[in-house]
Parts: structure tokens; C-alpha cells; sequence
């Protein structure tokens, strides 16, 4: 066992003695999230995205006299793989990241950027916490966090719709139970809060707890999750002849929960980033993507589209590689992106991004023009 | 008296979850009051009997049949789709297994629970799909529809009836005659000449066709359905199954009754928080205090 | 006899084409209106069904007549590689290769793999761990990831709240995980077999449920982040030395684990285990106490749970409650099946087949499952001893009796002993 120590302590030395050595001679753009495993699909359109400016500025000639690269590291959204994959980005001389897509993997990954001030643009990271009291000057966003679209469901329940007894559902989870509580908390004492409960997603049918809402009197529902629990819930009050409006976050704006819950899923409430399709450049950045890989772009492909011209600009604007001098340019020049035109504030945020409320409407989701809201 | 209302608003809402929870709990004891196993891919049955009911009336509607006439057939294919699943199952997965230590078929069926799962994850999709709304409007229930609606009503109605027969089959068919005496004691039915292998086929098949009722009622009801509702499902019939003592036919349909109630007072009257770990909690405690359930027999382990 | 089995294969695979014909053969897409018809799906199932019955048959015609399934391969491997395993050098020869090449891994690889390597030897402990009452004992714990999550969330809420640091959280996590094992453990163990494996997994839920419900102090479906790595005497180390610190910390762990648990399976208590795992009714006979000798075993397989969370929680940094599901207990119960009951290095190598495969197999990802599942259930009917068999201990009186007894007849005896028990 003693020798069995010293051995172990010599491999230990030996191991922790070896470190990374590089240098550039172009500017090399980290991008990082998931690009294999089940969430690929969140992951690869921001890559794409970046490829294509990437190819777009290498084309006119680069940037800054330099060609501009695109490393990417995969970290499958898993917090233990994104501080890795961070490190290896550091290590292998990424200037800049434009990552990570989960909010998980954003937040275990950020310590490692600021301690090299590096800076990092996620196009899709929305839990709050990433910008809470600007601790992380060197993170940034080019999407609406949790608590945004919490604001805009409170000034819509409180001004729009007028209810003054809202019941809070959540699933548990931290999505939902974070949106559900930034609800509350943003509405404050301008409504009564009737109830607060959790429900398991998973739950055959949720009858117990829509029963004990109209028990409440509540007026408004808000309810925090993804799409399938909330189809199950609007299905089962309407099946209770319970009329009060739902209102909930962009987990539940999809399709399939209009497919799931048919007819009952009319007049639901969700909100979504406002759609910008008619802007010229969300058209050229679509055009783009079907020129290059013939079909139409995933998720999130715009916010990463958006996140990639911003920090490229910034650095024109910079004229240099300095953390310091892109982050001013980040805070203070407006870009035209397909997401709108935006800079982003002290915290990070974007300025110039639009929320927007939907509504089920005949079996679609309608963008109310009357319930948006612009990030400041 | 309103007070009132919203108690039986719960006890319905209650009896209506308690009754599926019933329907899959019954497979789980038969086939535990014959074998004494616990047959862990039981949920996933209930899921099979789901996703056939959806495949099949997904081809119907595309022909355009009347909504009743489609509810029906997809539910009678999922009965006999599912009841031959079931008794495939047991051929591949538990058959070979008899006379092993009791581990391995409860692994076996852990494994067979897996497997099922992913079967449809690849044939089919890992995503949630919508199962069509085809349960009929029911004008008269209008008056009560706070306290029962239609979806209610149906389930309710069906359980129910499916559960009578079923009580019938047992005591007076000569299928469910050697039924019970194999459960009672396996050797000596096959001393008096009861086909022990057919008996225990007959057993998964009704178990698996009970639980593609209720597969078919709660997707019919919610509107959709997806590869993973069978875990927790299963988990809860089981804990009715044990609640009423498992292998007792009666027992496992009061045992999820009182499931169902239980779950829907805890969220009616406490939290919704606490409705899971309320059953979990149930499903410790009766082992602990009386492993035999409500209406179980004790049995003394004889060497 | 050719003529039948192939009649016989035919009608399985008819049968299997009917059977899968709905969900295999059939999409719909309720929106568009349109179903797709599989056919080819459905005929290459009834080929692939057809290969299969033969292949099934096949196996259990041999498995009738006591054959193995594999004619050459494992009877002849199996034979060699116990003649092997007496041989000196190679007794002592492998685990030093294996212990070197362990030892250089992390020198040469990159920190993913480090780090897979590392997830892969606290599945090894956790496994080791669950043999010790699954293996030795013979009783069936589904919640083992509720022990697991104790000693994980004691480090994680201990730093929280008290600043404590991983050296100090390594005992406690073990020892909260301990009481748990004792207050799950005093008021079940007296259940019979599947009694015990549905409480414990009830428990595994309820544990799983108060850390996502009680958020206030546990972080709830938040978790809790940013949990220190361990640390060495206060040195501050980059990734890549954490990383490679961690993972000779873990790999010391390991050695630890094997060490105790091979010498608790020839202790008293190991023995007593052992008896009560083949005969319940008759280990009582014979004067063991046996809900004293369980509860030991339980608490002492809980405690490794506790250490391999507090790893687990050093490891990743981060916790919550879906790191603690059914399908992690069920997860590290298979590698503990799968390796063979009782035996070291049979769970050692399947912990490191389920955590490596997967990683390495990515072109297999959407099948892996699946053939998980189906493997399950197939060691089960062919090869329940697992990929190694435990030993079972002879004992030598005198050269006449060993003559008599055979091992296989102990073994056979022993497992009628349990069918009759059962």
C-alpha cells in the first residue's frame, strides 16, 4: 500500500507538470454547444451559422487583414462537458465564443472565460442567473432571458387582460419554476396569488389541481414547463368547462401542443421572441443558410446568426483584438441582425430585441401586435 | 355546499385516475398471484396498448370513419395487439426463466422494460404525438360537467364494466377456474391436470389487455401520448396493487381506487407538491406494516 | 428435425411481422392526413425474426442437452483462463498491466477522456458497492441512487451552507449515507425478496422527490453549482491538473473498494452473506442472526454509495435531482448482474462496458439502448452467472469427499436449494 502511494504521487506530478502552448496568426472564433447527442439539433444550427459569416467575411478578404477561423468544441450540453470543452477552446486560442446554446453548460463554462478574459456571446442561454447583478462582464446575450418574458406576462395579465387573481402552476422544473416565480415576483402585489404548485409533468391527468384553481377563483392561470404538460392541462380544464385564459412561456409555443390538445388549445397564451422574419437581414441570413446546405435553418440559427455579426462587428469597431476595447464596442454599437438592431447593456443583455405574446387563434399561434415588448 | 361540491369534484376527479390505475394494477397482480413475479414491463404494455390505439385510428380517420366507430376498432386492435404482446413477452422473457432464482426474472423483466421503450423510440418517435379527440360529447352530463365531465364518465363507465367481466371470467369460466386453483396451489393443479403454461399465457394476455383499456382511455382523454408514460403509471398501478394486496383480483381494483383518492385529496386539500411522494410513501409503509395489503392474504413461508 | 426448425422460425417470424405490424409498419401523420406504409420495414423484421428463431432454438436445444452456448470459445477460454489465472505470473502479471496502464492513462490522453474514465470508475465503486448486497447477500435493492444522491448532496449542501470542503465531506457523505441505510434499513430488511426491492425503490423515489420538491434548501430542479473540485493541501491547479488529480484520487478509491470488499468476502460476515444468500430459512438454522447480518450488509453498502456520491459531487461540479433516477439505480444494478453476482472483476469490467461503451459506440447511439434492454434479458436465460461467474468457495476436507461432491453438484444443489425456497 506504502509503495502503491508513491507511485501514484509520482504519476500525479508527473501528470499535473504538462501545459498548452499556441499561437495565432488568424482570428480564431470558438463556438461551443451541443453538437452531437441528443440535443444536436439546438447545437448545429448555431455552428452553421457561424460557418457561414465565417465564410462570408474570409471571402471579402477577412477581417482585421486576418482570415477568420471557426473552431468548434462539442459539450452535448452537459455542464461537466461544457467546462472542458471552455478549456479547450482557451487552450487552442479562440479570441472570442460564440456559445454555449444550454443554460446548464453556459453556466458550469463561464467561470473558465473570465478567468482568460475571454469574451463569450450565447445565442440561446436564457436562465437569468448568467447576468444577475453584473457578475460576469464577459458574457453576453442575443436572446430574451426567463425573467423578460416574465415582465411581459405580468404587464399582460395586469394591463391587458386586467386579472386580479392569478393561480401559478409549474413543472418542477428549473425552466418552469423559475418562470413561474419571476412571474410572481414581477406582478407583485398587483394581483393576488391564489396558488402556487408544483404538478409532475409525467402525471396521467392533472384534474385534482385544475379543480382546486376554480376552487381559488383564480382568473388567470400561469403556468411554467414545456409544451406537453401544458397541452394536458389545457385540455383538462376546458374538458372541466373552465374557461380562465393560460398563459405561459416560449416552452409552450409549439405546434404540437396545438396538435395535442385541438380544440381546446384556442385563446392560450404564450410568448416568444417578435418575429422579425420580415427584416431584410433575417431574409438574407435565411437565403444564406439555403444556399449553402438546401434547406431551411434549425433553431435557434438567427439568435447564433445575430450573436456571430455582433462579435465580428465589434471587433472591426475594436480594430483590435483587446477584450476591453470589443466590450465597448458590444455596449455601445447598434448592428443590424436578424433578430433586430441591437447592442447590448451593461448586464450583457441585448437592446433592440423584441418579445412578443401569442396567442391560439383558429389553430395557430398569432403574434399579438398590441403585447410586445423591446429589451432595454 | 360548496364545500361539498369540491369534494366530490375530487372524489371523481380521484375515481376516474383511480379506476386506470386500477385496470393496470389488475395485470400486475394476476400474473403475480400465478408466478409470483413482478412483471416490470407491465407499463410499457399500457404505452404498447396506447401507441397501437394511435396508429390505428390514425389510419381510420384518414379513411374517414365516424369518431365512435374509430375509437372503437382502435381500441379493440390494441386489446388483441396488446394481448399478444403480452404473451409474446412472457414466452421470451419469463418462460425460460422458470425455476431460476427469483432474481433473474425481475432483471429479465427490468431489461424487457428497457427494450420495449426503445422499440418504440426507433419504430415510432422519442417526441410526444396527439392522440385523436375521439371520445363522444355527452349532452345530459352538461348539469354536472363540473363535477363529472364527459372523459370522466366514459372511463369510469368502461372500467367498470371491463372490470366486472373480468371478475365474472375469473369465477365462473373454466379458464378462470383453473386460474385461481393454479394461483392457489401450481402443483396441485397440475396434478389434477390444468395446462399450467396455457393458464399462465391466458394470464399475461387479460393482464395485457386490461392495461391497453386504460392505455386507450387516458390517451383518448389527454390527447397524447409518448414512449415514457408507461414508467410512472406502471410504478403508481403497482403501488395500488400492493396497497390492495398483490395477487388479490379485488384488491388491486380497491387499491387504485383509493390510490386515485388519495392523490387527488392530497392535491384537493394539501399540495400538489406532495401527491408523488405521498404514493411512494403509501407504497413503504404498507410493505412495511402489512406487506399483504387491504384485502391480501397472509401467507406463511413454508421450507 | 431440420424441416421443423425451420417451419418453426417461419412462424415465429410470421408471427413477429403481424405482432410489430401496427407499430413497426405503420406511421401516421394525423396533420397531413397521409400514412406511410413500412413494408420494408416489416419484411427485413421477419428476416431478421426468422435468423433469430433459428438462432433461439438453436441456443436452447443446446441449453436443454447442458450444452454451452458457444461451443469452443467460453468452455475452452473458460478452462485455459482458470488455468491461467493459477499460473504466477499471470496471477500477479495482470493486475499490475492493468494498474500500469491505469496509472498512465490520464498522461496521455485528453481531459474528456480523463474524465469519461473517471465517470466510469465512480460507476465501479458504486457497483462494488451494490454487490455487496445484491452479490454476496442476494437482496434486491432498486433504490441504490437514493444513497448515492445522500453522499452527493451531503457534500453539495455542506460546502453550500458551512463552506466544508471535500476532505472533510468524504466521511460525512459516507456516514449520512449510513444512517440512511440503517433507518431505511431496520424497518425492511425483514421483507421478503421482491418486498425489499419495491420499498427500497419507493424510497429511491421519495429521496429523489423531497430534493426537487424541498427547494428552499436543497436548490430544487436548480440544483446546486459550482461545487469545489477536491483539493491538494490548498494548491490551486489548473483543469487539466484537477482533472488528472481527481482522477488518481477516484482510481485510489477503486483499489480501496476491491481491497475491502475481497477481504469482507472471506470475513464472517462475508461467509454469513454468502449462506444467506443461497438459503435463507436454512442460515437462520444455523444460528446467523439475519436481519443483523443484512442491515450490516446494507449500511455498508450505502456508505460506498455516500463516497462515490461525494466523488460523484466533486467530479461534476454540479447537482440535481434527474442525476438520481430509477434508471441509475437500475443502471449500476445491471452492471452488478451483468458482471456476475458476487464476482470483483466480473462488476468492475461491466461497469466499465456499460460507461465506456456507450461513449466509444456513438455510431450505435439510437440502438444502444435497445440492445441494452435486450442483453438484460438475454444473460439472464443464457448466462445468469454473468460475464464472470462468481466464485463459490470449496472447501477441501479430505481427497475421498471432494470426489463425491463435484462442484457442479454444489452448485446444482444449491440452486434447487433456492427453488425450493422460492
Amino acid at each position: 500500500m506504502h509503495k502503491l502511494l508513491h507511485v501514484l504521487a509520482a504519476c500525479a506530478v508527473l501528470a499535473l507538470s504538462s501545459a498548452p502552448a499556441l499561437a495565432a496568426d488568424t482570428i480564431k472564433i470558438g463556438v461551443a454547444g451541443a453538437h452531437s447527442g441528443d440535443l444536436a439539433s439546438y447545437g448545429i444550427p448555431p455552428l452553421r451559422a457561424a460557418q457561414i459569416i465565417a465564410d462570408e467575411y474570409n471571402a471579402k478578404g477577412g477581417l482585421l487583414g486576418k482570415q477568420l477561423e471557426i473552431i468548434a468544441q462539442d459539450d452535448q450540453c452537459k455542464p461537466e462537458l461544457a467546462n472542458n470543452a471552455a478549456t479547450k477552446l482557451i487552450s487552442d486560442g479562440a479570441v472570442i465564443v460564440m456559445g454555449h446554446i444550454c443554460s446548464g453548460a453556459t453556466i458550469a463554462a463561464i467561470p473558465a472565460y473570465a478567468n482568460s478574459k475571454i469574451i463569450s456571446v450565447s445565442p440561446s442561454a436564457t436562465t437569468p442567473a448568467l447576468t444577475k447583478g453584473g457578475k460576469n462582464p464577459y458574457f453576453f446575450r442575443t436572446i430574451a432571458n426567463d425573467d423578460d418574458q416574465a415582465r411581459l406576462a405580468a404587464e399582460f395579465i395586469t394591463k391587458k387582460l386586467g386579472k386580479t387573481k392569478v393561480a401559478y402552476i409549474h413543472d418542477n422544473g428549473d425552466y418552469g419554476k423559475g418562470y413561474a416565480e419571476a412571474v410572481r415576483r414581477e406582478i407583485g402585489n398587483k394581483a393576488a396569488v391564489v396558488l402556487f404548485e408544483a404538478i409532475n409533468p409525467d402525471a396521467p391527468d392533472f384534474s385534482a389541481v385544475v379543480k382546486k384553481v376554480r376552487k381559488e377563483k383564480a382568473d388567470v392561470l400561469v403556468f411554467g414547463g414545456y409544451h406537453p404538460a401544458a397541452s394536458k392541462l389545457v385540455t383538462n380544464m376546458r374538458k372541466n368547462h373552465m374557461d380562465i385564459p393560460l398563459v405561459g412561456p416560449d416552452g409552450l409555443k409549439d405546434e404540437q401542443l396545438i396538435k395535442m390538445a385541438g380544440k381546446y388549445a384556442e385563446g392560450l397564451y404564450a410568448s416568444q421572441p417578435q418575429d422579425t422574419s420580415d427584416l431584410p437581414s433575417h431574409k438574407a441570413a435565411h437565403a444564406n443558410h439555403v444556399k449553402k446546405f438546401g434547406n431551411d435553418p434549425g433553431i435557434f440559427y438567427y439568435n447564433a446568426y445575430a450573436a456571430t455579426l455582433a462579435i465580428v462587428n465589434a471587433i472591426e469597431k475594436a480594430g483590435s483584438l483587446d477584450s476591453q476595447k470589443i466590450i465597448d464596442a458590444l455596449h455601445n454599437d447598434f448592428v443590424e441582425t436578424p433578430v433586430g438592431k441591437i447592442r447590448f447593456n451593461s448586464l450583457g443583455e441585448p437592446v433592440g430585441v423584441g418579445l412578443s405574446m401569442y396567442q391560439v387563434q383558429n389553430g395557430k399561434f398569432v403574434e399579438l401586435k398590441d403585447s410586445t415588448m423591446m429589451l432595454n | 355546499m360548496e364545500q361539498l361540491l369540491y369534494f366530490f369534484e375530487l372524489f371523481f376527479g380521484g375515481l376516474t385516475r383511480g379506476s386506470i390505475y386500477a385496470l393496470i394494477a389488475l395485470g400486475y397482480t394476476l400474473v403475480y398471484g400465478i408466478i409470483e413475479l413482478i412483471n416490470f414491463a407491465h407499463g410499457e404494455i399500457y404505452m404498447l396498448g396506447a401507441f397501437t390505439a394511435m396508429v390505428v385510428a390514425g389510419v381510420l380517420g384518414v379513411y374517414g370513419l365516424p369518431s365512435a366507430a374509430i375509437l372503437i376498432i382502435a381500441a379493440l386492435c390494441a386489446v388483441v395487439w396488446v394481448g399478444a404482446y403480452g404473451f409474446t413477452i412472457e414466452k421470451i422473457a419469463y418462460k425460460p426463466l422458470r425455476g431460476a432464482p427469483r432474481l433473474s426474472p425481475l432483471i429479465s423483466a427490468i431489461g424487457m422494460s428497457i427494450f420495449l421503450q426503445n422499440y418504440v423510440i426507433l419504430a415510432q418517435t422519442s417526441d410526444f404525438v396527439s392522440f385523436p379527440q375521439l371520445l363522444p360529447e355527452l349532452p345530459f352530463l352538461e348539469k354536472i360537467g363540473s363535477i363529472m365531465g364527459e372523459s370522466d364518465f366514459i372511463i369510469l363507465v368502461t372500467s367498470t364494466a371491463t372490470m366486472i367481466a373480468l371478475t365474472l371470467f375469473i369465477r365462473y369460466s373454466k379458464t378462470g377456474k383453473a386460474m385461481r386453483a393454479t394461483a392457489q396451489n401450481r402443483t396441485m393443479a397440475l396434478l389434477l391436470g390444468i395446462d399450467a403454461n396455457k393458464i399462465i399465457s391466458m394470464t399475461f394476455i387479460i393482464g395485457s389487455a386490461l392495461a391497453a383499456i386504460g392505455g386507450v382511455l387516458i390517451a383518448a382523454h389527454m390527447g397524447q401520448i409518448n414512449f415514457a408514460i408507461g414508467f410512472l403509471a406502471g410504478m403508481k398501478a403497482f403501488t395500488a396493487a400492493v396497497l390492495g394486496g398483490i395477487g388479490s383480483v379485488p384488491g388491486a381494483m380497491v387499491g387504485g381506487l383509493v390510490l386515485g383518492l388519495c392523490e387527488s385529496f392530497t392535491t384537493g386539500y394539501f399540495s400538489g407538491d406532495y401527491e408523488d411522494v405521498l404514493s411512494f410513501g403509501i407504497l413503504v409503509l404498507i410493505l412495511v406494516l402489512r406487506p399483504d395489503g387491504i384485502l391480501g392474504k397472509a401467507k406463511v413461508q413454508k421450507v | 428435425m431440420f424441416k421443423t426448425r425451420i417451419i418453426k422460425a417461419l412462424l415465429a417470424a410470421l408471427w413477429f411481422m403481424v405482432l410489430t405490424f401496427p407499430i413497426v409498419g405503420i406511421q401516421v401523420n394525423t396533420t397531413a392526413r397521409n400514412i406511410n406504409w413500412r413494408w420494408d420495414r416489416i419484411a427485413s423484421m421477419g428476416i431478421g425474426i426468422f435468423v433469430l428463431a433459428l438462432l433461439w432454438n438453436w441456443c436452447f436445444e443446446r441449453k436443454a442437452l447442458g450444452l454451452p452456448i458457444i461451443k469452443k470459445l467460453p468452455d475452452s477460454f473458460h478452462y485455459s483462463f482458470n488455468e491461467l489465472q493459477n499460473r504466477p505470473l499471470f496471477k500477479k502479471g495482470l493486475p499490475i498491466a492493468i494498474l500500469a496502464a491505469m496509472l498512465l492513462m490520464p498522461l496521455v490522453s485528453s481531459i474528456y477522456q480523463t474524465n469519461i474514465m473517471i465517470s466510469a470508475m465512480v460507476y465501479v465503486i458504486l457497483a462494488l458497492g451494490l454487490n455487496i448486497i445484491v452479490g454476496l447477500a442476494g437482496q434486491l435493492v432498486l433504490g441504490y441512487a437514493a444513497f448515492y444522491a445522500v453522499g452527493a448532496y451531503t457534500y453539495g449542501l455542506l460546502y453550500h451552507y458551512f463552506g466544508l470542503t471535500f476532505w472533510a465531506c468524504l466521511p460525512l457523505g459516507g456516514l449520512a449515507a449510513v444512517i440512511a441505510g440503517f433507518l431505511l434499513g431496520l424497518p425492511v430488511l425483514g421483507l421478503r425478496g421482491d418486498y425489499l426491492a419495491i420499498v427500497t425503490l419507493g424510497f429511491g423515489e421519495i429521496v429523489r422527490l423531497l430534493l426537487l420538491s424541498q427547494g428552499d434548501i436543497t436548490g430544487g430542479p436548480r440544483g446546486i453549482s459550482n461545487i469545489p473540485r477536491p483539493s491538494f493541501f490548498g494548491m490551486k491547479m489548473t483543469l487539466d491538473q484537477v482533472t488528472n488529480y481527481t482522477y488518481y484520487l477516484v482510481l485510489a478509491g477503486v483499489l480501496i473498494t476491491i481491497l475491502v470488499i475481497s477481504r469482507l468476502k472471506n470475513s464472517r460476515i462475508g461467509l454469513a452473506l454468502q449462506a444467506l444468500r443461497e438459503d435463507e430459512i436454512a442460515c437462520e438454522a444455523m444460528g446467523i442472526n439475519t436481519t443483523r447480518i443484512k442491515l450490516t450488509a446494507f449500511m455498508l453498502c450505502s456508505c460506498w454509495a455516500g463516497f462515490a456520491g461525494v466523488i460523484f459531487a466533486a467530479k461534476t461540479t454540479y447537482l440535481n435531482p434527474a442525476s438520481f433516477t430509477f434508471m441509475d439505480s437500475a443502471m449500476i444494478l445491471s452492471m452488478v448482474v451483468l458482471g456476475g453476482m458476487g464476482s470483483i472483476s466480473g462488476v468492475v469490467l461491466a461497469a466499465m462496458l456499460l460507461i465506456l461503451a456507450p461513449e466509444y459506440l456513438r455510431a450505435f447511439s439510437e440502438y444502444r439502448m435497445l440492445l441494452f434492454g435486450a442483453v438484460m434479458v438475454l444473460m439472464m436465460i443464457f448466462r445468469p452467472q454473468g460475464i464472470i461467474a462468481g466464485a463459490h468457495r470449496d472447501y477441501h476436507i479430505s481427497e475421498n469427499i471432494r470426489e463425491k461432491a463435484s462442484p457442479e453438484d454444489e452448485e446444482g444443489n444449491a440452486d434447487s436449494a433456492e427453488r425450493a425456497s422460492a
